[in-house]
């Protein structure tokens, strides 16, 4: 097989192409828009087959993605950032309609203030909605990826609607070298969708957005989502086995670096993880023994292999590249509540960092995990840290005394 | 590893230029990575791209802090600070400038104790954005300074990436980025691979714990009406429209309100007016006037023709 090199953009765009997607509905915004340019010029050339249709907002993408999945074809769809939360709605709604379709998130910062470069707190408000989310940390990955959720999404035992999730400019924009899959080989491994009963026809009218009365009635379809989604964990194996099979390429649930005999684990999702991975090698160098654990499903949320994992190491650096204003990073509270009260739990850290793109250079992984040392020995965790120098805060202050001269010189 | 930057202005090909020197490497047998940086501008806002070379697999990601070479397309970026040409620039690093100063004159400016080396500057009076070989110059100067990569290497990865642009644009782009690989055969392997950060001894970060401040101070808000009028975007200009009054046929509407920027003011007389301290020079104006009474001048020319000094 050969290689080539692909941004995130591109890896994503092929994937939809090596899984026939039928129905691209689309709405451009910065970082995804090149998804949907690159599958535009292949349906227009004729080298893929398909339509793709624009919208006037991802809210009615998003409605017409789940519309066209309910009648049985295979929907692409994509967005970030502030696209993803105008579409949230709709994606809490149609996650419950029980039909399988795929949208790829490229992870962007959300307002205020407006910025185009990436962190996870845009994907994790559709955290609760039912839709399954996989976090993908380089472009092979992320082609990888789209094909191995839509079979889970896909799969009779789930019919849950996927997001794939890669982080804006740090895999959308950059090239690496990325094995495309063999048309042949992608659609062995992901057939054509067999969609049994989901077959709407406007010649047999069904209704997807129905009402209960009663919270027993309610009650039970909401816990049906929830239990779906827990399935995925078993099938997500399952095609993840055949996957390797087909291509060579193993996908876990949770990639676990080097964490066999660490006693201090860093745990992240996303791109960045990919330079905690780079620290890890280099504090190895150093006679630290530490690993990574990067979940790649986040939703469903694979406690269990969490606990396999991390259990009876001696601390878990959570870096989280995302703020739930208020309480704190999401990922530690979710570790966290996977973690308390097992034997063997680990000292949690908790570092906020990467926001908007901030780079997290080794230097800061070096030192987290000396804390990490620390709190180990101690049995007590730090406060939880949001990553910021004296540095920036001093190009702060010079940009807010700017603003505050113009303030007084106002009428 | 190598890391490499590539800094210039939007239009002159900059992403294009990472993406040539990415190809060539890992036509070489090298792991790549590439990537070009912008914001929400258009022609002629800064921008730099990047390039992560290496023989394993490269996990580091994100802007290069510690670059090995840095190549500067257009040398007015050097001190815009914002630009941050020079950001991570050691002793260790090259420096390669698009410049008609001398490599000497620029380590005297500079003071970092980085060697420097200039490209054969373009003809006086050629319009910066108006060289759209300079990406493929840069890159082929690149390639041939980090000594790994072979001259067919290069011609397949300007074919990679150029092609798709058709047979005359490849061949002028090949020639510039070939002509520039040869010109720096005495320099070939200058760059010098830079070494990871290690672990044992490293520099702690200053890290501080952040203070509520009153609302009045944290929230970003933007004091006062018009404040991008204070931001030169003008100095962006590589090409500046010229209206021809004689050929204008005061149509009064046309030019100023397709103006992205709303640089055209029309007078009572519906005559048009560019106003220069504005005008980025995306030439939208131009393309659209029905007499074609705009045109596209250089704008390093028109500078030097008001200041002859």
């Amino acid at each position: 097989m050969t290689r080539q090199l692909l941004t995130g953009n591109g890896a994503a765009a092929w994937g939809a192409r090596l899984a026939r997607a039928d129905y691209v509905p689309a709405f451009p915004i910065t970082p995804q828009t090149e998804i949907i340019e690159t599958l535009a010029e292949w349906i227009d050339r004729g080298e893929m087959a398909g339509r793709l249709t624009t919208l006037e907002s991802e809210h009615s993408m998003i409605t017409a993605a789940a519309a066209a999945a309910a009648t049985g074809v295979r929907v692409f769809t994509a967005t970030s950032s502030q696209g993803l939360l105008y579409g949230l709605e709709m994606i809490y709604t149609v996650a419950g309609w029980r039909v399988p379709f795929l949208l790829v998130n490229v992870s962007r910062g959300l307002a205020t203030p407006i910025t185009l470069e990436p962190d996870h707190t845009d994907v994790l408000a559709a955290r609760d909605s039912g839709f399954l989310q996989v976090h993908c940390a380089t472009c092979q990955e992320i082609v990888d990826t789209v094909l191995i959720a839509y079979r889970l999404a896909e799969d009779p035992r789930i019919r849950l609607p996927a997001i794939v999730n890669q982080d804006g400019f740090y895999l959308s924009f950059t090239r690496e070298a990325v094995e495309l899959p063999a048309p042949e080989a992608a659609q062995r491994f992901l057939p054509a969708f067999d969609p049994e009963a989901i077959r709407f026809r406007a010649s047999r009218p069904l209704s997807q957005a129905c009402a209960v009365l009663g919270a027993s009635s309610y009650s039970y379809f909401r816990y049906e989502t929830h239990l779906a989604s827990l399935k995925a964990l078993d099938v997500y194996d399952e095609i993840a086995e055949a996957f390797e099979q087909e291509f060579g390429r193993r996908w876990p649930p949770v990639e676990a670096y080097r964490c066999d005999d660490a006693e201090i684990v860093f745990f992240m999702i996303g791109a960045f993880a990919t330079k905690a991975r780079e620290a890890v090698d280099r504090l190895r160098d150093a006679g630290v023994a530490v690993g990574l654990v990067r979940p790649r499903l986040v939703r469903p949320w694979p406690a269990g292999e969490l606990r396999r994992t991390l259990l009876r190491k001696r601390a878990v650096v959570v870096v989280d590249q995302n703020l739930s204003m208020g309480s704190g990073g999401v990922l530690h509270a979710e570790l966290a509540a996977t973690l308390y009260g097992q034997p063997g739990a680990p000292v949690l850290l908790s570092f906020v960092g990467a926001l908007g793109g901030r780079d997290i250079p080794p230097e800061e992984f070096f030192e987290m995990a000396r804390l990490a040392r620390e709190a180990a020995e101690k049995g007590e965790a730090p406060a939880p840290r949001l990553l910021y120098t004296a540095q920036e805060l001093r190009e702060m202050r010079k940009l807010q005394a700017v603003a505050h001269a113009e303030r007084k010189e106002l009428p | 590893m190598f890391r490499i930057r590539f800094h210039g202005r939007g239009g002159q090909g900059i992403k294009t230029a990472s993406q040539i020197l990415g190809s060539a490497f890992f036509r070489s047998g090298f792991e790549v990575q590439d990537a070009p940086r912008y914001g929400a501008e258009r022609r002629g806002a800064p921008i730099f791209a990047y390039v992560r070379a290496d023989r394993s697999p490269i996990h580091e990601r994100g802007v290069i802090l510690r670059p090995d070479l840095v190549v500067v397309a257009d040398e007015s970026l050097v001190p815009i600070p914002a630009a941050g040409v020079l950001q991570g620039v050691t002793s260790n690093t090259l420096l390669l400038v698009n410049s008609p100063q001398t490599p000497e004159l620029w380590q005297q400016r500079l003071k970092l104790g980085a060697p420097v080396l200039c490209l054969p500057v373009e003809s006086e009076g050629e319009d910066r954005a108006g060289l759209p070989h300079i990406g493929a110059t840069c890159a082929g100067a690149a390639a041939r300074l980090v000594g790994v990569v072979a001259r067919e290497s290069l011609v397949q990865a300007v074919e990679d990436e150029l092609a798709k642009l058709g047979a005359d644009e490849l061949e002028f782009n090949l020639d510039h980025a070939l002509a520039a690989f040869d010109a720096f055969s005495r320099h070939a392997g200058r760059v010098q691979e830079g070494a990871a950060i290690e672990a044992g001894g490293y520099a702690r970060p200053e890290w501080i714990d952040l203070e509520p401040d009153a609302a009045l101070f944290a929230a970003p808000d933007v004091e006062g009406a018009a404040t991008s009028e204070g931001a030169k975007t003008g100095l962006w200009r590589t090409l500046r429209p010229v209206i021809d009054y004689e050929r204008c046929n005061r149509c009064s509407w046309i030019c100023s309100t397709l103006c992205p920027d709303g640089a055209i003011r029309v007078e009572a007389d519906h005559t048009p007016r560019v106003d220069y301290d504005h005008c980025k020079g995306c030439m939208v104006c131009v393309a659209v006037c029905p007499p074609h009474a705009i045109a596209a001048v250089s704008e390093a020319g028109a500078r030097a023709e008001e200041s002859p000094a």
